[in-house]
């Protein structure tokens, strides 16, 4: 966990380069980046602010309303996929010469949106980050939301997905066996077993905060649930150590899995020889617009979010700045991979790499590559500006900008590579059906409808992490112990009117 | 693989309350004496205290991982991190050898005159089958090296127990213990800072 940090190596540590003391009222002369939690908090009030939004009896209306919106998109979502499965996939737009349209262009946006909560969960516990702390639960979720929202895509598209379970090696009475040399048979394995390491990823993570919703919850059904999904964790320090194994553990190991999982989705485009495709900038070029992509979606939930429950004391505007600055970071790494397919085009000297490129900057379809240079080259440039990463109206605005151009992005790869083929006798024009449509907005509300679902029945911070970092933040160096900083924070565990006050003053 | 000391390897996993004390000759009523901090770090002094006083047998509830409090109750075990190194070996074993078998010996199928064992191909599948496997290793032995899920534990009968998911930190000296003797144990931890101290039923 992210505790270990400071005493990576506890007793070497030279016990002189501990801070001075840093009075109590210091939380203002402080670097802005340090404030990874605010307000004025003891281990109490932490569990009642995040438990409460949990344990309340009532949500707010935004809730309910929200909710019930995106319940209402799930069922279009089911209403279209019980006519597609009637009808096979001759009701959505693709067809000769545009095979892969808004199918695999929902499931490539949606793995990337992803990949923010795997990159926040694993890698930035393993580079020891300690702002993660706050972000890292919800992120994790929508990890599993969107993995959900991609695999229906490829499921649904393989046309009769009663059979989908042909792809797992198994042995079976027609005597055949996967063909492993397939990137598509790669993503099948990617793509499960990241959907399965992320759900107990993200479930080991709650057991203890389960625990305390057990210890918390009032009525006798919301304790015996959260009672047995807890496991009967009771934090023992043993058990707290096993726990810190398996979760580092867990951590190395999704960080190179995250990594692989958008590699082999681009190699399902780099392996073949469609021009356009073929080219080696595609992993990491992917890995780094998922990144990105993740990032904004992150935002676009988390703003509103930490608003409607109050929780600015644990999703600070310092951590919006943060993630402000990763999504311009990986936004420039997104834009020089629009470069280097340019100029790859133009290096090649192939008159089909050269056409691709043409048509991507003169075709029937520039305006889509215009709005995607708009909305993926330029608005993160917006996050240059200190002023614009502290404002909530231009974080969401450049957040949402990255969202609809990360999905312009896999459009302009996938079908605008496809709709002009070697002959020009097959080219094309794609355009979405009804059903393209509703499938793909359908998944939104699928998407919505489970992050609601799980910020009322389950803690969307992280609470033991939070008091972890509280702990971090308050107590003395001991035995050449050093913390990370002085303390800004008050904990006064012992008296119970502040813990009140304090708790009010969070709202 | 270090263990701290001949207990500590099954610690909780079988001196708990689990079934073989129910059939065994004899059945302490007392599980321990517990005593309850405010304070992680007057846990963690505690601990240390009760460590070089000679206990042996005890074990600490906090709401979030402290570090050095295992250390400080004498506590050590790496079989985690072993289980997922063998588990990792054996995913990528058996990634390897489910595409081997299916593609060189079972299912020979001549692409264009390429080799059967195009290796490279390989790569990506056994990777993830490692990391699948070493995920769900390191969950499961974690899981139950801890003996969870187990909804029932004589802790839970401590007072105020429920504030160790909370805000409070314990120090349980379990009657397991050599040199457990319920008055002396329970004077021991008030005089190390204990806030209250109280017995737990088994």
């Amino acid at each position: 966990m992210a505790t270990t940090k400071p005493t990576s190596s506890p007793r070497g540590a030279p016990p002189a380069a501990a801070p001075p003391p840093v009075p109590a009222d210091a939380i203002r002369t402080r670097p802005p980046q340090q404030n990874f939690l605010e307000g004025r908090h003891n281990y109490d009030t932490i569990t009642e602010v995040i438990g409460k939004v949990v344990l309340s009896p009532r949500p707010p209306i935004q809730w309910i309303l929200i909710t019930f919106l995106a319940f209402g998109l799930v069922n279009v979502l089911l209403m279209t996929i019980t006519w597609l499965v009637l009808n096979g996939i001759g009701i959505w737009g693709n067809n000769q010469p545009v095979g892969w349209g808004f199918d695999i262009i929902n499931f490539v946006w949606w793995i990337g949106i992803g990949h923010a909560g795997t990159l926040i969960s694993a890698i930035l516990l393993l580079m020891q980050q300690s702002w993660r702390n706050s972000i890292n639960r919800f992120a994790e979720a929508m990890t599993i939301f969107a993995v959900i929202c991609a695999g229906l895509f490829p499921l649904l598209h393989t046309g009769r997905p009663w059979v989908a379970y042909w792809m797992f090696p198994y042995p079976n009475i027609m005597g055949m066996w996967p063909q492993f040399r397939s990137p598509l048979m790669w993503d099948v394995f990617a793509v499960s077993t990241y959907a399965l390491v992320s759900i107990i990823f993200w479930f080991i993570g709650l057991i203890p905060d389960l625990a305390t919703l057990r210890d918390r919850a009032k009525w006798p059904v919301a304790k015996a649930l959260y009672g047995i999904a807890g496991m009967g964790w009771t934090g023992s320090a043993k058990h707290w150590f096993r726990y810190e194994q398996a979760y580092n553990v867990l951590a190395g190991l999704s960080a190179p899995l995250v990594l692989s999982v958008h590699t082999i989705v681009s190699f399902d485009f780099a392996v073949g020889i469609v021009p356009g495709w073929h080219t080696t900038i595609f992993p990491p070029y992917f890995v780094a617009g998922a990144v990105f992509a993740g990032f904004a979606m992150v935002m676009t939930f988390g703003i509103p979010l930490r608003k409607l429950y109050g929780l600015k004391d644990f999703i600070t505007d310092t951590h919006l700045d943060w993630m402000a600055k990763i999504t311009l970071a990986t936004g420039l790494i997104v834009f020089y991979g629009y470069i280097l397919e340019l100029f790859y085009g133009w290096y090649s000297g192939n008159v089909y790499e050269l056409a691709v490129v043409n048509n991507r900057l003169f075709g029937p379809y520039a305006w889509a590559y215009y709005a995607l240079l708009f909305c993926n080259g330029f608005m993160p440039q917006i996050f240059w500006s200190r002023k614009a990463r502290y404002n909530t109206f231009w974080l969401l605005t450049v957040s949402m900008a990255v969202n609809v151009g990360m999905w312009l992005e896999r459009f302009v790869i996938i079908p605008v590579s496809l709709h002009r083929d070697y002959l020009p006798s097959s080219w094309g024009m794609y355009s979405p059906t009804v059903f393209d449509w509703s499938m793909f907005i359908g998944t939104m509300g699928l998407f919505t409808f489970l992050m609601f679902l799980f910020i009322k029945f389950l803690p969307m911070i992280n609470i033991f992490e939070m008091k972890e970092l509280l702990y971090r933040y308050t107590h003395r160096p001991r035995n050449g112990h050093q913390v990370e900083d002085g303390s800004a924070i008050t904990v006064e565990a012992q008296r119970p009117a502040e813990v009140g006050a304090a708790a009010k003053g969070a709202h | 693989m270090a263990h701290g000391n001949g207990h500590s390897q099954h610690g909780d996993g079988g001196h708990g309350g689990g079934h073989g004390h129910e059939h065994g000759p004899v059945l302490n009523p007392v599980f321990g004496v517990i005593g309850e901090f405010s304070d992680p770090e007057v846990l963690l002094r505690a601990a240390e205290k009760a460590r070089s006083a000679g206990y042996k047998r005890m074990d600490a509830y906090t709401p979030f991982p402290v570090h050095g409090l295992a250390e400080a109750i004498g506590f050590d075990d790496w079989r985690v991190p072993w289980a997922v190194f063998v588990g990792g070996l054996g995913g990528a074993a058996a990634g390897w050898l489910l595409q081997y078998f299916t593609a060189v010996v079972d299912y020979p199928w001549n692409v264009g005159g390429k080799p059967l064992l195009s290796w490279p191909m390989m790569i990506p599948i056994t990777f993830e089958c490692t990391i699948l496997l070493s995920a769900f290793t390191a969950v499961g032995v974690m899981l139950a090296l801890n003996g969870l899920p187990r909804p029932y534990q004589s802790i839970f009968n401590a007072k105020n127990f429920e504030r160790a998911s909370q805000d409070r930190f314990f120090l349980c000296i379990e009657s397991e213990d050599p040199k457990f003797e319920p008055n002396d144990t329970a004077a021991f931890l008030l005089s190390v800072g204990a806030e209250e101290v109280s017995e737990v039923e088994r």
